[in-house]
Protein backbone atom coordinates (compact mmCIF):
# COMPACT_ATOMS: atom_id res chain seq x y z
CA UNK A 1 0.00 0.00 0.00
CA UNK A 2 1.75 2.98 -0.94
CA UNK A 3 0.59 5.89 1.28
CA UNK A 4 2.05 9.06 1.95
CA UNK A 5 2.21 9.29 5.77
CA UNK A 6 2.24 12.61 7.70
CA UNK A 7 5.28 12.43 10.11
CA UNK A 8 7.89 14.88 11.31
CA UNK A 9 10.64 11.92 11.65
CA UNK A 10 12.16 13.50 8.38
CA UNK A 11 12.49 16.60 9.48
CA UNK A 12 13.66 15.53 12.53
CA UNK A 13 16.44 13.25 11.32
CA UNK A 14 17.30 16.56 9.36
CA UNK A 15 17.83 18.80 11.71
CA UNK A 16 19.53 16.32 14.29
CA UNK A 17 21.19 14.60 11.83
CA UNK A 18 25.03 15.09 13.68
CA UNK A 19 23.30 14.03 17.17
CA UNK A 20 21.48 11.45 15.53
CA UNK A 21 24.69 10.09 14.46
CA UNK A 22 26.88 10.64 17.52
CA UNK A 23 24.34 8.50 19.68
CA UNK A 24 23.90 5.68 17.37
CA UNK A 25 27.57 5.06 17.48
CA UNK A 26 27.66 4.80 21.16
CA UNK A 27 24.51 2.50 21.21
CA UNK A 28 27.07 0.12 18.71
CA UNK A 29 29.75 0.46 21.13
CA UNK A 30 28.19 -0.46 24.29
CA UNK A 31 26.43 -3.11 22.49
CA UNK A 32 29.70 -4.38 21.53
CA UNK A 33 28.85 -3.71 17.59
CA UNK A 34 32.14 -2.58 17.22
CA UNK A 35 35.56 -5.19 17.55
CA UNK A 36 35.73 -8.07 15.45
CA UNK A 37 36.22 -7.84 12.31
CA UNK A 38 35.20 -3.83 12.25
CA UNK A 39 37.07 -1.32 13.28
CA UNK A 40 35.46 1.79 15.24
CA UNK A 41 36.19 3.89 11.78
CA UNK A 42 34.67 1.60 9.90
CA UNK A 43 31.54 1.36 11.86
CA UNK A 44 31.15 5.07 11.60
CA UNK A 45 31.90 5.15 8.25
CA UNK A 46 29.02 2.54 7.36
CA UNK A 47 26.81 4.13 10.01
CA UNK A 48 27.05 7.59 8.01
CA UNK A 49 26.65 6.70 5.09
CA UNK A 50 23.76 4.83 5.77
CA UNK A 51 21.89 7.46 7.95
CA UNK A 52 23.10 10.04 5.03
CA UNK A 53 20.44 8.00 2.75
CA UNK A 54 17.91 7.60 5.09
CA UNK A 55 17.90 11.21 5.12
CA UNK A 56 17.02 10.91 1.42
CA UNK A 57 14.65 8.59 1.87
CA UNK A 58 12.28 9.43 4.23
CA UNK A 59 12.23 12.93 2.84
CA UNK A 60 10.68 10.67 0.02
CA UNK A 61 8.17 10.25 1.93
CA UNK A 62 7.17 6.96 2.05
CA UNK A 63 6.99 4.70 4.80
CA UNK A 64 5.35 1.38 3.97
CA UNK A 65 7.03 0.33 1.14
CA UNK A 66 10.90 0.80 0.51
CA UNK A 67 10.70 -1.10 -2.76
CA UNK A 68 10.15 1.95 -4.66
CA UNK A 69 12.34 4.34 -6.68
CA UNK A 70 12.36 6.51 -3.17
CA UNK A 71 14.35 3.90 -1.59
CA UNK A 72 16.60 2.64 -4.29
CA UNK A 73 20.31 4.51 -3.46
CA UNK A 74 19.23 3.16 0.35
CA UNK A 75 18.78 -0.61 -0.68
CA UNK A 76 21.58 -0.49 -3.14
CA UNK A 77 23.79 0.76 -0.07
CA UNK A 78 22.72 -1.77 2.29
CA UNK A 79 23.53 -4.34 -0.39
CA UNK A 80 27.24 -2.72 -0.18
CA UNK A 81 27.27 -2.94 3.16
CA UNK A 82 25.77 -6.35 3.74
CA UNK A 83 28.34 -7.58 1.10
CA UNK A 84 31.51 -5.58 2.71
CA UNK A 85 30.33 -7.10 5.70
CA UNK A 86 29.87 -10.71 4.44
CA UNK A 87 33.50 -10.78 3.43
CA UNK A 88 34.71 -9.25 7.00
CA UNK A 89 33.02 -12.47 8.12
CA UNK A 90 29.73 -11.43 9.70
CA UNK A 91 26.65 -13.42 8.80
CA UNK A 92 23.41 -11.94 7.34
CA UNK A 93 22.01 -11.32 10.42
CA UNK A 94 24.57 -9.49 12.35
CA UNK A 95 23.93 -6.75 9.16
CA UNK A 96 20.42 -7.18 10.15
CA UNK A 97 21.36 -6.08 14.05
CA UNK A 98 23.46 -3.56 12.87
CA UNK A 99 20.09 -1.52 11.16
CA UNK A 100 17.92 -2.60 14.22
CA UNK A 101 20.36 -0.73 16.60
CA UNK A 102 19.38 2.05 14.82
CA UNK A 103 15.80 2.17 16.81
CA UNK A 104 17.27 2.78 20.08
CA UNK A 105 18.79 6.37 19.25
CA UNK A 106 15.98 7.48 16.65
CA UNK A 107 13.36 6.74 19.65
CA UNK A 108 14.99 7.93 21.82
CA UNK A 109 15.41 11.57 19.57
CA UNK A 110 11.91 11.19 18.96
CA UNK A 111 10.72 11.04 23.03
CA UNK A 112 13.34 14.27 23.24
CA UNK A 113 11.52 16.46 20.38
CA UNK A 114 7.68 15.19 20.64
CA UNK A 115 5.66 16.32 23.64
CA UNK A 116 2.40 14.95 22.84
CA UNK A 117 2.15 11.21 23.89
CA UNK A 118 -0.15 10.30 20.82
CA UNK A 119 1.94 12.02 18.43
CA UNK A 120 4.94 9.94 20.08
CA UNK A 121 3.28 6.33 20.26
CA UNK A 122 2.57 6.74 16.79
CA UNK A 123 5.55 8.72 15.20
CA UNK A 124 7.65 5.72 17.31
CA UNK A 125 5.73 2.64 15.08
CA UNK A 126 6.51 4.94 11.95
CA UNK A 127 9.96 4.58 12.36
CA UNK A 128 9.85 1.09 14.17
CA UNK A 129 8.28 -0.36 11.09
CA UNK A 130 10.78 1.51 8.78
CA UNK A 131 13.59 0.21 10.20
CA UNK A 132 12.75 -3.36 10.51
CA UNK A 133 11.84 -3.21 6.31
CA UNK A 134 15.34 -2.34 6.22
CA UNK A 135 16.68 -4.67 8.48
CA UNK A 136 14.89 -7.62 7.02
CA UNK A 137 16.14 -6.25 3.34
CA UNK A 138 19.31 -7.08 4.10
CA UNK A 139 18.80 -10.60 5.17
CA UNK A 140 16.27 -11.02 2.10
CA UNK A 141 19.28 -9.42 -0.38
CA UNK A 142 21.85 -12.31 1.06
CA UNK A 143 18.82 -15.25 0.73
CA UNK A 144 18.53 -14.08 -2.95
CA UNK A 145 22.29 -14.29 -3.63
CA UNK A 146 22.80 -18.06 -1.90
CA UNK A 147 19.67 -19.20 -4.22
CA UNK A 148 21.33 -17.95 -7.31
CA UNK A 149 24.40 -19.88 -6.63
CA UNK A 150 22.68 -22.79 -5.63
CA UNK A 151 20.30 -22.44 -9.35
CA UNK A 152 23.90 -22.05 -11.27
CA UNK A 153 25.39 -25.44 -9.35
CA UNK A 154 21.94 -26.99 -10.61
CA UNK A 155 22.55 -25.93 -14.02
CA UNK A 156 26.13 -27.21 -14.39
CA UNK A 157 25.18 -30.37 -12.48
CA UNK A 158 22.79 -31.05 -15.87
CA UNK A 159 25.22 -30.24 -17.98
CA UNK A 160 27.80 -32.22 -16.52
CA UNK A 161 25.38 -35.60 -16.64
CA UNK A 162 24.77 -35.37 -20.23
CA UNK A 163 27.69 -36.26 -22.14
CA UNK A 164 27.07 -36.98 -26.55
CA UNK A 165 29.76 -39.22 -27.69
CA UNK A 166 30.71 -39.59 -31.24
CA UNK A 167 31.02 -43.04 -32.09
CA UNK A 168 31.83 -43.00 -35.84
CA UNK A 169 31.76 -40.12 -38.63
CA UNK A 170 27.53 -39.45 -39.03
CA UNK A 171 27.15 -41.34 -35.56
CA UNK A 172 26.22 -40.12 -32.19
CA UNK A 173 25.39 -41.66 -28.61
CA UNK A 174 23.40 -39.72 -26.15
CA UNK A 175 23.56 -42.19 -22.73
CA UNK A 176 21.08 -41.10 -20.28
CA UNK A 177 21.40 -41.57 -16.90
CA UNK A 178 19.10 -40.41 -14.27
CA UNK A 179 15.49 -39.31 -15.24
CA UNK A 180 14.22 -36.93 -17.86
CA UNK A 181 12.35 -33.96 -16.63
CA UNK A 182 11.35 -30.94 -18.61
CA UNK A 183 14.43 -29.13 -17.47
CA UNK A 184 16.75 -31.76 -18.12
CA UNK A 185 15.54 -32.46 -21.49
CA UNK A 186 16.06 -28.67 -22.36
CA UNK A 187 19.65 -29.41 -22.03
CA UNK A 188 19.93 -33.00 -23.79
CA UNK A 189 18.27 -31.48 -26.53
CA UNK A 190 20.17 -28.48 -26.55
CA UNK A 191 23.80 -30.53 -26.41
CA UNK A 192 22.57 -33.03 -28.25
CA UNK A 193 21.23 -30.56 -31.73
CA UNK A 194 24.59 -28.51 -30.94
CA UNK A 195 26.67 -31.82 -31.72
CA UNK A 196 24.45 -32.65 -34.54
CA UNK A 197 25.32 -29.58 -36.03
CA UNK A 198 28.99 -29.65 -35.57
CA UNK A 199 29.98 -33.02 -36.52
CA UNK A 200 27.27 -33.30 -39.16
CA UNK A 201 25.42 -36.36 -37.59
CA UNK A 202 22.93 -38.17 -39.31
CA UNK A 203 22.31 -40.39 -37.03
CA UNK A 204 21.68 -40.40 -32.45
CA UNK A 205 21.52 -43.08 -30.48
CA UNK A 206 19.83 -42.40 -27.33
CA UNK A 207 20.80 -45.01 -24.75
CA UNK A 208 17.83 -45.20 -22.02
CA UNK A 209 19.93 -48.24 -19.93
CA UNK A 210 20.39 -45.46 -17.09
CA UNK A 211 16.59 -44.56 -17.12
CA UNK A 212 15.00 -45.73 -14.21
CA UNK A 213 11.59 -45.28 -15.47
CA UNK A 214 9.81 -44.60 -18.72
CA UNK A 215 6.46 -43.43 -17.60
CA UNK A 216 3.79 -40.77 -20.09
CA UNK A 217 6.07 -38.24 -19.09
CA UNK A 218 9.64 -39.34 -19.73
CA UNK A 219 8.18 -41.21 -23.10
CA UNK A 220 7.12 -37.45 -24.13
CA UNK A 221 10.26 -35.97 -23.70
CA UNK A 222 11.83 -38.52 -25.70
CA UNK A 223 9.62 -37.76 -28.36
CA UNK A 224 10.38 -34.11 -28.52
CA UNK A 225 13.78 -34.72 -28.55
CA UNK A 226 14.19 -37.26 -31.34
CA UNK A 227 11.58 -35.44 -32.89
CA UNK A 228 14.08 -31.95 -32.28
CA UNK A 229 16.68 -34.46 -33.84
CA UNK A 230 14.97 -34.90 -36.98
CA UNK A 231 14.14 -31.13 -38.09
CA UNK A 232 17.92 -31.18 -37.47
CA UNK A 233 18.15 -34.04 -40.44
CA UNK A 234 19.40 -36.27 -37.58
CA UNK A 235 17.43 -39.88 -37.35
CA UNK A 236 17.50 -41.52 -34.28
CA UNK A 237 17.33 -45.16 -32.28
CA UNK A 238 16.73 -45.62 -28.88
CA UNK A 239 18.59 -48.44 -26.99
CA UNK A 240 18.86 -49.68 -23.86
CA UNK A 241 15.07 -50.84 -23.57
CA UNK A 242 15.08 -53.13 -20.84
CA UNK A 243 12.64 -55.77 -20.80
CA UNK A 244 10.41 -53.72 -17.73
CA UNK A 245 10.32 -50.95 -20.07
CA UNK A 246 9.00 -52.59 -22.79
CA UNK A 247 6.24 -54.14 -20.81
CA UNK A 248 5.78 -50.53 -19.46
CA UNK A 249 5.37 -49.08 -22.56
CA UNK A 250 3.17 -51.37 -24.05
CA UNK A 251 0.99 -50.98 -20.99
CA UNK A 252 0.24 -47.51 -21.10
CA UNK A 253 -0.16 -47.52 -24.60
CA UNK A 254 2.70 -45.43 -25.49
CA UNK A 255 3.70 -44.54 -29.11
CA UNK A 256 7.40 -44.18 -29.42
CA UNK A 257 7.55 -43.05 -33.23
CA UNK A 258 11.08 -44.21 -33.11
CA UNK A 259 12.99 -47.42 -34.12
CA UNK A 260 14.01 -48.83 -30.47
CA UNK A 261 16.66 -51.34 -30.15
CA UNK A 262 17.41 -53.62 -26.56
CA UNK A 263 21.45 -52.92 -26.68
CA UNK A 264 23.82 -49.99 -27.74
CA UNK A 265 25.16 -52.62 -29.76
CA UNK A 266 22.33 -53.94 -32.51
CA UNK A 267 21.56 -49.78 -31.90
CA UNK A 268 25.24 -49.23 -33.48
CA UNK A 269 25.14 -51.99 -35.94
CA UNK A 270 21.86 -50.65 -37.49
CA UNK A 271 22.89 -46.83 -37.42
CA UNK A 272 26.45 -48.21 -39.54
CA UNK A 273 23.84 -49.76 -42.23
CA UNK A 274 21.84 -46.59 -42.09
CA UNK A 275 24.97 -44.27 -42.92
CA UNK A 276 25.79 -46.90 -45.53
CA UNK A 277 29.19 -48.22 -43.46
CA UNK A 278 29.96 -52.09 -42.40
CA UNK A 279 32.65 -54.04 -40.17
CA UNK A 280 34.63 -55.93 -42.19
CA UNK A 281 36.17 -58.72 -41.13
CA UNK A 282 39.94 -58.98 -41.43
CA UNK A 283 41.83 -62.25 -42.71
CA UNK A 284 44.31 -62.77 -39.36
CA UNK A 285 42.98 -60.59 -36.23
CA UNK A 286 45.69 -58.70 -35.53
CA UNK A 287 46.80 -59.26 -31.54
CA UNK A 288 48.03 -55.90 -29.85
CA UNK A 289 51.94 -54.65 -31.07
CA UNK A 290 54.32 -53.53 -28.53
CA UNK A 291 52.99 -49.84 -27.72
CA UNK A 292 49.89 -50.26 -29.24
CA UNK B 1 9.96 -13.00 -59.34
CA UNK B 2 9.38 -13.57 -55.75
CA UNK B 3 10.51 -10.04 -54.31
CA UNK B 4 13.42 -10.55 -52.79
CA UNK B 5 13.38 -14.34 -52.51
CA UNK B 6 15.68 -15.94 -54.95
CA UNK B 7 14.73 -19.08 -56.24
CA UNK B 8 18.20 -20.80 -58.31
CA UNK B 9 18.29 -23.82 -60.44
CA UNK B 10 21.16 -26.16 -59.81
CA UNK B 11 20.17 -29.60 -62.24
CA UNK B 12 16.77 -30.82 -61.49
CA UNK B 13 16.44 -29.17 -58.29
CA UNK B 14 15.32 -25.50 -57.23
CA UNK B 15 16.84 -24.14 -54.16
CA UNK B 16 15.19 -21.55 -52.29
CA UNK B 17 17.42 -19.57 -49.88
CA UNK B 18 15.25 -17.55 -47.21
CA UNK B 19 17.58 -14.93 -45.92
CA UNK B 20 15.19 -12.21 -44.72
CA UNK B 21 12.58 -12.21 -42.07
CA UNK B 22 9.41 -12.45 -44.21
CA UNK B 23 6.56 -10.55 -43.44
CA UNK B 24 3.33 -12.55 -44.74
CA UNK B 25 3.04 -10.85 -48.39
CA UNK B 26 6.68 -12.26 -48.97
CA UNK B 27 5.91 -15.66 -48.00
CA UNK B 28 2.48 -15.42 -50.27
CA UNK B 29 4.33 -14.75 -52.78
CA UNK B 30 7.42 -16.98 -52.48
CA UNK B 31 4.79 -19.88 -52.51
CA UNK B 32 3.35 -18.78 -56.04
CA UNK B 33 6.18 -18.73 -57.73
CA UNK B 34 7.72 -21.43 -56.56
CA UNK B 35 4.64 -23.27 -57.75
CA UNK B 36 5.13 -21.72 -60.95
CA UNK B 37 8.76 -22.11 -61.12
CA UNK B 38 8.63 -26.19 -60.55
CA UNK B 39 6.13 -26.51 -63.13
CA UNK B 40 8.63 -24.33 -65.95
CA UNK B 41 11.29 -26.01 -64.72
CA UNK B 42 10.02 -29.31 -64.31
CA UNK B 43 12.00 -29.95 -61.24
CA UNK B 44 12.14 -33.06 -59.28
CA UNK B 45 13.49 -31.53 -56.02
CA UNK B 46 12.79 -27.84 -53.72
CA UNK B 47 15.09 -27.30 -51.36
CA UNK B 48 14.39 -24.69 -49.01
CA UNK B 49 17.24 -23.19 -47.23
CA UNK B 50 16.30 -21.68 -43.32
CA UNK B 51 19.56 -21.27 -42.30
CA UNK B 52 19.37 -17.60 -41.86
CA UNK B 53 15.87 -17.76 -39.88
CA UNK B 54 15.89 -16.94 -36.62
CA UNK B 55 12.12 -17.61 -35.97
CA UNK B 56 9.91 -20.23 -37.67
CA UNK B 57 6.44 -19.47 -36.43
CA UNK B 58 3.47 -21.49 -37.08
CA UNK B 59 2.57 -18.89 -40.04
CA UNK B 60 6.03 -19.73 -41.57
CA UNK B 61 5.28 -23.25 -40.96
CA UNK B 62 2.17 -23.58 -42.55
CA UNK B 63 4.07 -22.08 -45.83
CA UNK B 64 6.37 -24.72 -45.55
CA UNK B 65 3.82 -27.31 -46.00
CA UNK B 66 1.93 -25.68 -48.13
CA UNK B 67 5.07 -25.54 -50.25
CA UNK B 68 5.74 -29.11 -49.28
CA UNK B 69 2.00 -30.34 -49.94
CA UNK B 70 2.15 -28.24 -53.42
CA UNK B 71 5.48 -29.94 -54.97
CA UNK B 72 4.19 -33.56 -53.98
CA UNK B 73 1.33 -32.74 -56.35
CA UNK B 74 4.24 -31.86 -59.32
CA UNK B 75 6.32 -35.05 -57.99
CA UNK B 76 8.54 -33.07 -56.67
CA UNK B 77 10.65 -33.80 -53.42
CA UNK B 78 10.98 -30.98 -50.61
CA UNK B 79 13.56 -30.47 -48.11
CA UNK B 80 14.13 -28.11 -45.73
CA UNK B 81 17.66 -27.42 -44.89
CA UNK B 82 19.67 -25.53 -42.42
CA UNK B 83 17.31 -25.13 -39.15
CA UNK B 84 18.80 -24.00 -36.28
CA UNK B 85 18.89 -25.99 -32.99
CA UNK B 86 17.34 -22.85 -30.88
CA UNK B 87 14.32 -23.10 -33.39
CA UNK B 88 14.22 -26.93 -34.08
CA UNK B 89 13.54 -26.98 -30.06
CA UNK B 90 11.12 -24.06 -29.84
CA UNK B 91 9.26 -25.95 -33.08
CA UNK B 92 9.20 -28.82 -30.57
CA UNK B 93 7.73 -27.30 -27.98
CA UNK B 94 5.29 -25.20 -30.02
CA UNK B 95 4.00 -29.09 -31.39
CA UNK B 96 4.29 -28.10 -35.15
CA UNK B 97 4.34 -30.66 -37.20
CA UNK B 98 6.05 -30.37 -40.63
CA UNK B 99 4.23 -32.97 -42.82
CA UNK B 100 5.38 -34.01 -45.59
CA UNK B 101 8.68 -32.19 -45.03
CA UNK B 102 11.82 -34.08 -45.06
CA UNK B 103 15.18 -32.47 -43.31
CA UNK B 104 18.38 -32.41 -43.43
CA UNK B 105 21.42 -30.53 -41.72
CA UNK B 106 22.79 -28.75 -44.59
CA UNK B 107 22.34 -27.93 -48.56
CA UNK B 108 25.20 -30.90 -49.64
CA UNK B 109 23.42 -33.74 -47.34
CA UNK B 110 19.64 -32.30 -48.55
CA UNK B 111 21.20 -32.31 -52.07
CA UNK B 112 22.55 -36.14 -51.66
CA UNK B 113 19.24 -37.01 -50.06
CA UNK B 114 17.19 -36.15 -52.97
CA UNK B 115 19.22 -37.70 -55.59
CA UNK B 116 18.80 -40.95 -52.90
CA UNK B 117 14.81 -40.56 -53.44
CA UNK B 118 14.73 -39.37 -56.80
CA UNK B 119 17.10 -42.38 -57.65
CA UNK B 120 14.92 -44.92 -55.66
CA UNK B 121 11.65 -43.57 -57.00
CA UNK B 122 13.26 -44.15 -60.54
CA UNK B 123 14.46 -47.78 -59.54
CA UNK B 124 10.96 -48.35 -57.55
CA UNK B 125 9.01 -47.39 -60.59
CA UNK B 126 11.59 -49.37 -63.28
CA UNK B 127 10.90 -52.44 -61.43
CA UNK B 128 7.15 -52.12 -61.66
CA UNK B 129 4.80 -50.73 -57.79
CA UNK B 130 6.54 -53.22 -55.53
CA UNK C 1 3.91 0.15 -29.63
CA UNK C 2 1.28 -0.18 -32.20
CA UNK C 3 0.67 -3.90 -33.78
CA UNK C 4 -1.66 -3.20 -36.81
CA UNK C 5 0.35 -4.93 -40.03
CA UNK C 6 2.21 -7.59 -41.41
CA UNK C 7 5.34 -5.43 -41.45
CA UNK C 8 4.63 -4.81 -37.83
CA UNK C 9 4.61 -8.27 -36.83
CA UNK C 10 8.46 -8.24 -38.19
CA UNK C 11 8.50 -5.10 -35.61
CA UNK C 12 7.12 -6.98 -32.89
CA UNK C 13 9.92 -9.63 -33.29
CA UNK C 14 12.88 -7.24 -33.37
CA UNK C 15 11.38 -5.43 -30.24
CA UNK C 16 10.96 -8.71 -28.15
CA UNK C 17 13.94 -9.90 -29.47
CA UNK C 18 16.12 -6.72 -28.08
CA UNK C 19 14.40 -7.06 -24.73
CA UNK C 20 15.07 -10.84 -24.36
CA UNK C 21 18.49 -9.96 -24.94
CA UNK C 22 18.45 -7.17 -22.69
CA UNK C 23 16.63 -9.77 -20.28
CA UNK C 24 19.76 -11.80 -20.40
CA UNK C 25 17.99 -14.85 -21.75
CA UNK C 26 19.46 -17.54 -23.55
CA UNK C 27 19.22 -18.14 -27.31
CA UNK C 28 16.33 -21.00 -26.68
CA UNK C 29 15.00 -18.43 -24.65
CA UNK C 30 15.04 -15.93 -26.61
CA UNK C 31 13.72 -17.81 -29.55
CA UNK C 32 10.67 -18.93 -27.59
CA UNK C 33 9.35 -16.24 -26.87
CA UNK C 34 9.93 -13.92 -29.82
CA UNK C 35 8.25 -17.03 -32.09
CA UNK C 36 5.19 -16.58 -29.49
CA UNK C 37 5.26 -13.02 -29.86
CA UNK C 38 4.78 -13.56 -33.43
CA UNK C 39 2.01 -15.73 -32.99
CA UNK C 40 0.18 -13.16 -30.69
CA UNK C 41 0.90 -10.27 -33.01
CA UNK C 42 -0.34 -12.61 -36.25
CA UNK C 43 -4.09 -12.66 -34.37
CA UNK C 44 -3.85 -8.75 -33.19
CA UNK C 45 -3.70 -8.05 -36.87
CA UNK C 46 -5.53 -11.23 -38.34
CA UNK C 47 -8.10 -11.15 -35.99
CA UNK C 48 -8.45 -8.63 -33.94
CA UNK C 49 -7.99 -5.82 -36.47
CA UNK C 50 -5.05 -4.52 -34.89
CA UNK C 51 -4.12 -3.16 -31.24
CA UNK C 52 -0.97 -2.85 -29.03
CA UNK C 53 1.28 -4.31 -27.19
CA UNK C 54 3.15 -3.57 -23.84
CA UNK C 55 6.62 -5.28 -23.13
CA UNK C 56 8.06 -4.84 -19.96
CA UNK C 57 11.38 -5.94 -18.34
CA UNK C 58 10.26 -7.94 -15.03
CA UNK C 59 12.97 -8.52 -11.59
CA UNK C 60 12.03 -10.48 -9.03
CA UNK C 61 15.49 -10.26 -6.58
CA UNK C 62 17.92 -12.51 -8.84
CA UNK C 63 15.06 -13.00 -11.44
CA UNK C 64 14.85 -11.86 -14.74
CA UNK C 65 11.48 -11.68 -16.93
CA UNK C 66 9.76 -10.27 -19.73
CA UNK C 67 6.49 -9.49 -20.26
CA UNK C 68 4.31 -8.61 -23.04
CA UNK C 69 0.95 -7.27 -23.47
CA UNK C 70 -1.19 -7.94 -26.11
CA UNK C 71 -4.62 -5.73 -26.79
CA UNK C 72 -7.05 -5.49 -29.25
CA UNK C 73 -10.39 -3.89 -29.78
CA UNK C 74 -11.91 -6.29 -32.22
CA UNK C 75 -14.46 -9.04 -32.28
CA UNK C 76 -13.20 -11.06 -29.32
CA UNK C 77 -13.18 -14.97 -29.46
CA UNK C 78 -16.55 -16.74 -28.75
CA UNK C 79 -15.12 -20.12 -27.56
CA UNK C 80 -12.07 -19.68 -25.73
CA UNK C 81 -11.47 -23.20 -24.70
CA UNK C 82 -11.64 -24.02 -27.84
CA UNK C 83 -9.64 -21.64 -29.13
CA UNK C 84 -6.97 -23.06 -26.92
CA UNK C 85 -6.85 -26.77 -28.10
CA UNK C 86 -4.72 -27.44 -30.74
CA UNK C 87 -5.40 -27.65 -34.15
CA UNK C 88 -8.77 -25.35 -33.94
CA UNK C 89 -8.59 -22.59 -36.26
CA UNK C 90 -11.26 -20.05 -37.58
CA UNK C 91 -9.56 -18.98 -40.49
CA UNK C 92 -7.21 -21.19 -42.67
CA UNK C 93 -3.89 -23.06 -40.93
CA UNK C 94 -2.46 -24.67 -38.19
CA UNK C 95 -4.73 -22.81 -36.14
CA UNK C 96 -1.80 -23.51 -33.11
CA UNK C 97 -1.35 -19.77 -32.18
CA UNK C 98 -2.76 -19.70 -28.60
CA UNK C 99 -1.89 -23.14 -27.35
CA UNK C 100 1.21 -23.40 -28.78
CA UNK C 101 2.03 -19.73 -27.05
CA UNK C 102 0.93 -20.39 -24.07
CA UNK C 103 3.11 -23.87 -24.33
CA UNK C 104 6.37 -21.87 -25.34
CA UNK C 105 5.28 -19.01 -22.04
CA UNK C 106 6.04 -19.61 -18.24
CA UNK C 107 2.98 -17.56 -17.42
CA UNK C 108 -0.37 -16.74 -20.02
CA UNK C 109 -3.41 -15.34 -20.16
CA UNK C 110 -6.02 -14.23 -22.33
CA UNK C 111 -9.32 -12.16 -21.66
CA UNK C 112 -12.00 -12.18 -24.45
CA UNK C 113 -15.21 -10.60 -24.47
CA UNK C 114 -17.03 -11.05 -27.78
CA UNK C 115 -17.95 -7.71 -29.34
CA UNK C 116 -14.96 -6.00 -27.15
CA UNK C 117 -11.45 -6.98 -27.96
CA UNK C 118 -8.78 -9.79 -26.81
CA UNK C 119 -5.98 -9.05 -24.28
CA UNK C 120 -3.27 -11.52 -24.44
CA UNK C 121 -0.17 -11.65 -21.65
CA UNK C 122 2.82 -13.93 -21.67
CA UNK C 123 5.95 -13.89 -19.76
CA UNK C 124 8.83 -15.59 -19.60
CA UNK C 125 11.48 -15.87 -17.03
CA UNK C 126 15.42 -16.49 -16.97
Amino acid sequence: MRQTVHTIIPNLIETHHQRLVDNWLATQKRDGLVGGQITEDQLAEQSRRFLAELRQGVAGGQFDDISGPEWDSTRSLLDTIATERAVQGFSPSETAVFVFSLKEPLFELLRQEIQDVDTLARENWVASLLIDKLGMHTVEVYQKGREEVIRRQQEELIELSTPVIQLWDAILALPLIGTLDSARTQTVMESLLERIVSSGAEVAIIDITGVPTVDTLVAQHLIKTVSAARLMGADCIISGIRPQIAQTIVHLGLELDVVSKATMADAFALALRRVGKGVVERAKPQPPQDGE
Amino acid sequence: MAGEIPILQIGDCLLVSIQVDMHDRLAMALQDDLTVRIVQSRARGVMIDISALEIVDSFIGRMLNNIAGMSRVLDAVTVVVGMRPAVAITLVELGLTLTGVRTALNVDKGLAMIRRIIDDGERGAGAGRG
Amino acid sequence: MAVLTSDDVVRVRQAVRANAIKAGFSLVDQTKIVTAASEIARNTVDYGGGGTLLIELLREGARHGLKLTFADQGPGIPDLERAMTDGYTSGNGLGLGLSGAKRLCNEFAIKSTPGSGTIVSLARWR
